[in-house]
C-alpha cells in the first residue's frame, strides 16, 4: 500500500490523521492518504506570493517547454508516488479501483490531459488572444499595434477542491503554472491520482516543487482551500453552483445539462446523427458535464428515442478491467439507489417513458457498489420534469419541443450541439446566453477543443484586463 | 501529571476507585429514590421497574439493571421534574444542549457545574494557568452552561473572566444554509473582539476556547504579524470532537513555537457535555505520537466503550466501541446514555485509575447526520 503525503509548497508532511482509499469492489486498501486540517492549508497561504515569485522567475517560454516534457512523464514515465513509484498502467488501475471508472477509460483519459500540456504553448496563445505572455509576467507592456495593455495578476496561486468522480476536469488547472501561478490543490478523497502524478511529472521535468501545495483533506480542508484563496476552483453540484453564484474569487463548475438540438431543417434525417447522438450521451460512461444529457427536437422524438435506447440499453456491467467495460460504478453507498429513486419518481409523470426499460433493470447493486445502466427517456413536453435533469451515468432525455420554444425552455447548457443549416436559428443560438459552449454542426457533445475557453476564459478569470499609462518621469 | 507506577499499586489504586464508584452508586440511587430526596422523574419510572432500585442497586455492575437512557427524556417540561426533592427550595439553572430545530435537551443544574469545574482545576499546572490570572471565555455561552462554568473556574482559581459570545445554533443555521460568507463573517466577528480584549492591557493568561477558534484566532494573530505566545496566553483549556492528533501537534509545532517547556504555553484538551461533566486527558506531547486519551471525572460520572451492537458489553482494552454515561450526582442520576461519540477504550494509569477513551469522534451510525465542530 502506498503512503501519500500531504505536499506543503514542494514538502511532503506526514499527517497524524490519514485515510484509505480502498478498492471499490473488493475493499482492498490502496492508499494511506495524509490529511490536511484547516489550519495548515491557511498558514501555508500567508507565503503564497512565493510561490508566484518563484515562477516569474522563469521565462514563460522556458515553462511552457518543461511543461511539454512534463506531458511525456506524465504518460509514460515510472514516477514517484508518495512512498512508492507508479508506472503509467499502475495509474489507470489505482484510478479506476478508486473512482470504479473501467481501467481502459482511465488509461484513455492520460492522452487527453497530456495533449494539453503538450500544447499550452497554442492553448495560451489562443486564450490570451495572441497576447504577449511576458505582459502576463511584468503585468503591463506595449503590443505590436503600439497599444499599452496591462493584465494584473488576480492571485499568487489559483486553489481548486477537485471532485472524485471526473478525471476529465484536471485540464481546468493545468494552464496555472505556464500562467506562473503556484498550485494549491485538494484533490477528491478518491482521485488523489492526478494531481500526485502531475506533481511528480512537473517537478520532474523541472517545475520548481515550491510552487505546489496538495492538501488532501475532509470538507473543513476544502473549506479552508476556499476560504484561503483569491481565485479558485470548485467542482459539485447544483448547490454548489448556486452557493458560488456571483463570488467572483470562485470559479464553480457543476452539472453541465449539455444539450443536442435538432433543427426542424435536419431532423427528418435524425439517423445520420444517431452515432454523434450515441457517442455523447455514453462516452466516458456519461460522467462527464459535457456527456448529453437531452435530445431535443419537434418530431421524430419516439422513433430516436427508440433507436438510442436500442443502442445503449442492453449495455451490461463489467468488470472494470474488462477492455469493453462501458458503465463506472457508483462507489459511494447508497448513491446509485438515490439516483434511481430520483429517476423512479420522474418516470410516473405523465408523458414520460423510459425506453431502456425492456433491456432489463437499470440499478444493478453489488456487495461493495453498484451501477446504473444507460437510459433513454422520452418526454411529450419540456416541462416534464425530468427534461431538467442530468444524472452521472449515460442517462439522457429525448425532448418533444418545437423549434421555436426550443432556446426558451432548455435552461442553462454547458455544450449544445446544434444541427442545423437554419441561419436565423444559428443566430438565435449564438446570442442565447445560457449556453456556454456552442458547437454548430454534426459535433458532439463531448468533443472539446482546448484552445477555445471552458466555461469562462481562465486568462480573465486569474488576470484583470485594466489601464495602464506610462509616462517620462 | 501521570507517572509510572508499579503493578501492584496500580491495582490498588483501581480497586479503591472501583470501591469509591460504588459507593457513589450507593449514594445516589438512595437519593434519587426515595420518597423524601428523590426526583419527581425517578420516583415515577420507579413503578415501571422490575426491580426495586433501593435494594438491589449496590455496585456499578448493577446500573446495568436499568433500561437504557433515553435523550428524548431530556426533551421539554417540566424541567423541575429532575430536580431532587432534597434539593427543592435552591436556586436552580437550567442548560441546554443541541437545539439548532425543534426542542432542545435541557439539564437542569444547582452546584454541579461548579464542582465539575473546581475538579477540574486541580488538574491544572498552575505553571502555565497561574492562580489569580485572568481568563478569556471564547465560544458558546446563552442557553449553555459552558460561559458560567468557565466563569467560575476562572473566579476559583482568584481571576477575572472576560468573554466573547458565540451562538452555536446560528453557526450550524448558517453551514446549514450554505451562508459561507455570513459564517466567515461571524467567525472574524468574534475574533476580532478576542483580539480587542487581548490587546486592553487586561493581563489574560489563561482561556478556553474550541479548537475551531483556537485556529482562527492563531491565525488572526499572524496576519498581525503576532503569535500566541505575544498575547501572554500560557494556558489553554479546550474541547471538542474535533480535537485530533493533528490538530494538537499542529497547534504545538506550528502555531505555540514547541512543547510546554520550550513555547511557554499548555494546551489540555478536555471531553465533555451538560450530563457528564469535563473528561481530562492525559498530558498531550509528540512522545505517543499526540494521542488523547480522556478519563471522566469518577465516580461522579463514568464513561464505559460499548459495542456498537450491544450496548450491554464493554469492549476489550484497545478496541472501539460507543460512549456510554453514567452520571451520578445528587443533581442528576443518567443510566447507560449512549452518547453521539465514539472511540477507543484506554487503560487505567497512575492519575486515572480507571478506564478512559481515546480516539473519540461522532458516532459512525449517525456521523453523516451531524454537523459537528461548528465552533
Amino acid at each position: 500500500m502506498l503512503n501519500i503525503p500531504v505536499i506543503r509548497w514542494g514538502k511532503a508532511y506526514e499527517s497524524l490523521e490519514n485515510d484509505n482509499v480502498v478498492h471499490f469492489n473488493t475493499g482492498e486498501p490502496i492508499a494511506r492518504v495524509g490529511q490536511a486540517n484547516g489550519g495548515i492549508i491557511q498558514r501555508d497561504m500567508r507565503t503564497a506570493q512565493r510561490a508566484r515569485e518563484i515562477l516569474c522567475g522563469i521565462p514563460q517560454q522556458e515553462l511552457v517547454e518543461r511543461i511539454c516534457k512534463a506531458a511525456e512523464l506524465y504518460e509514460s514515465a515510472t514516477l514517484p508516488m508518495g512512498d512508492g513509484q507508479q508506472s503509467p498502467a499502475d495509474f489507470a488501475r489505482q484510478q479506476s479501483a478508486s473512482t470504479g471508472l473501467p481501467e481502459h477509460m482511465c488509461r484513455a483519459n492520460m492522452p487527453k490531459n497530456s495533449f494539453v500540456l503538450k500544447n499550452m504553448g497554442k492553448i495560451l496563445d489562443c486564450l490570451t488572444r495572441g497576447l504577449d505572455l511576458n505582459i502576463l509576467t511584468t503585468g503591463y507592456g506595449t503590443e505590436s499595434r503600439g497599444v499599452t495593455v496591462s493584465y494584473q495578476s488576480q492571485a499568487p496561486v489559483l486553489s481548486a477542491v477537485l471532485p472524485s468522480n471526473s478525471p476529465g476536469v484536471h485540464t481546468l488547472w493545468l494552464p496555472a503554472i505556464p500562467l506562473q501561478l503556484g498550485l494549491v490543490l485538494k484533490p477528491g478523497p478518491q482521485e488523489p491520482w492526478t494531481p500526485y502524478r502531475m506533481f511528480a511529472a512537473f517537478t520532474t521535468a523541472g517545475i520548481p516543487a515550491e510552487v505546489w501545495s496538495i492538501y488532501p483533506g475532509g470538507p473543513e480542508a476544502g473549506a479552508a482551500v476556499l476560504a484561503a484563496a483569491d481565485r479558485a476552483m470548485i467542482f459539485g453540484g447544483t448547490a454548489t453552483v448556486e452557493q458560488y453564484k456571483g463570488n467572483p474569487r470562485v470559479q464553480a463548475h457543476g452539472p453541465g445539462f449539455s444539450k443536442i438540438l435538432l433543427g426542424d431543417d435536419v431532423v427528418d434525417d435524425w439517423q445520420k446523427y444517431l452515432d454523434l447522438m450515441v457517442e455523447s450521451i455514453y462516452i466516458n460512461s456519461g460522467r462527464g458535464c459535457i456527456n448529453c444529457s437531452g435530445v431535443w427536437a419537434s418530431r421524430h422524438t419516439e422513433a430516436i428515442a427508440a433507436a438510442l435506447a436500442e443502442r445503449i440499453g442492453p449495455i451490461e456491467v463489467k468488470p472494470p478491467d474488462d477492455p469493453q467495460a462501458g458503465l463506472a460504478a457508483f462507489t459511494v453507498p447508497g448513491q446509485a439507489k438515490g439516483v434511481w429513486n430520483l429517476i423512479d419518481a420522474d418516470l410516473k409523470e405523465s408523458g414520460v417513458q423510459d425506453l431502456t426499460s425492456r433491456f432489463g433493470p437499470r440499478l444493478v447493486e453489488m456487495e461493495r457498489c453498484a451501477y446504473l445502466r444507460p437510459m433513454i427517456v422520452h418526454c411529450e413536453s419540456p416541462d416534464n420534469a425530468i427534461a431538467r435533469k442530468e444524472y452521472m451515468f449515460p442517462f439522457s432525455t429525448v425532448v418533444k419541443c418545437p423549434q421555436e420554444q426550443m432556446l426558451a425552455k432548455i435552461g442553462p447548457t454547458l455544450v449544445c450541439s446544434a444541427i442545423t443549416r437554419n441561419e436565423q436559428f444559428k443566430a438565435q443560438l449564438v446570442n442565447a446566453t445560457h449556453i456556454d459552449r456552442l458547437n454548430l454542426g454534426a459535433i458532439p457533445t463531448t468533443r472539446l477543443n482546448w484552445l477555445q475557453p471552458h466555461e469562462g476564459n481562465i486568462i480573465d478569470f486569474l488576470f484583470r484586463n485594466r489601464a495602464l499609462q506610462v509616462a517620462d518621469v | 501529571m501521570s507517572s509510572v507506577t508499579a503493578p501492584d499499586a496500580l491495582s490498588d489504586k483501581i480497586r479503591a476507585a472501583k470501591e469509591l464508584l460504588d459507593a457513589q452508586v450507593r449514594e445516589t440511587i438512595q437519593w434519587h429514590f426515595h420518597e423524601s430526596t428523590g426526583s419527581p422523574f425517578w420516583l415515577a419510572k420507579k413503578s415501571e421497574l422490575k426491580f426495586d432500585p433501593l435494594k438491589e442497586v449496590n455496585s456499578f455492575q448493577d446500573i446495568q439493571k436499568f433500561p437504557l437512557f433515553e435523550d428524548e427524556w431530556l426533551r421539554g417540561g417540566p424541567v423541575n421534574r429532575w430536580l431532587p426533592k432534597g434539593l427543592a427550595g435552591k436556586p436552580a439553572y437550567v442548560f441546554e444542549t443541541g437545539g439548532t430545530t425543534g426542542i432542545p435537551k435541557s439539564r437542569v443544574v444547582v452546584e454541579d457545574h461548579w464542582i465539575d469545574y473546581e475538579n477540574f482545576s486541580h488538574t491544572l499546572p498552575d505553571r502555565y494557568f497561574p492562580p489569580g490570572a485572568n481568563w478569556l471565555m471564547l465560544g458558546p455561552s446563552g442557553p449553555r452552561r459552558l460561559r458560567l462554568a468557565v466563569e467560575h473556574l476562572c473566579q476559583y482559581r482568584g481571576g477575572i473572566c472576560f468573554c466573547v459570545d458565540l451562538d452555536p445554533r446560528w453557526v450550524v443555521k448558517l453551514i446549514k444554509k450554505g451562508w459561507m460568507e455570513h459564517l466567515e463573517a461571524y467567525k472574524t466577528h468574534c475574533i476580532d473582539q478576542a483580539l480587542t480584549i487581548l490587546s486592553a492591557g487586561h493581563d489574560v493568561k489563561c482561556m478556553f476556547t474550541t479548537p475551531k477558534l483556537l485556529d482562527a484566532l492563531c491565525i488572526a494573530l499572524e496576519k498581525q504579524g503576532r503569535s500566541l505566545r505575544d498575547t501572554g496566553i500560557t494556558g489553554i483549556f479546550s474541547g471538542g470532537t474535533e480535537f485530533t492528533p493533528q490538530f494538537t501537534r499542529f497547534c504545538i509545532e506550528e502555531y505555540f513555537g514547541g512543547p510546554p517547556e520550550v513555547s511557554g504555553i499548555y494546551m489540555t484538551p478536555t471531553y465533555g457535555n451538560t450530563l457528564m461533566g469535563l473528561a481530562c486527558s492525559k498530558q498531550v506531547g509528540a512522545s505517543d505520537g499526540y494521542k488523547i486519551s480522556y478519563y471522566a471525572p469518577q465516580p461522579r460520572a463514568v464513561i464505559e466503550v460499548v459495542d456498537f451492537d450491544d450496548p450491554m458489553k464493554v469492549v476489550g482494552m484497545g478496541e472501539s466501541g460507543r460512549v456510554k454515561l453514567t452520571t451520578l450526582t445528587k443533581e442528576l442520576f443518567i443510566p447507560g446514555f449512549l452518547e453521539r461519540d465514539e472511540g477507543e477504550r484506554e487503560p487505567p494509569f497512575d492519575t486515572y485509575p480507571w478506564d478512559g477513551i481515546s480516539g473519540v469522534k461522532p458516532f459512525r451510525g449517525i456521523a453523516s447526520q451531524t454537523t459537528v465542530g461548528v465552533y
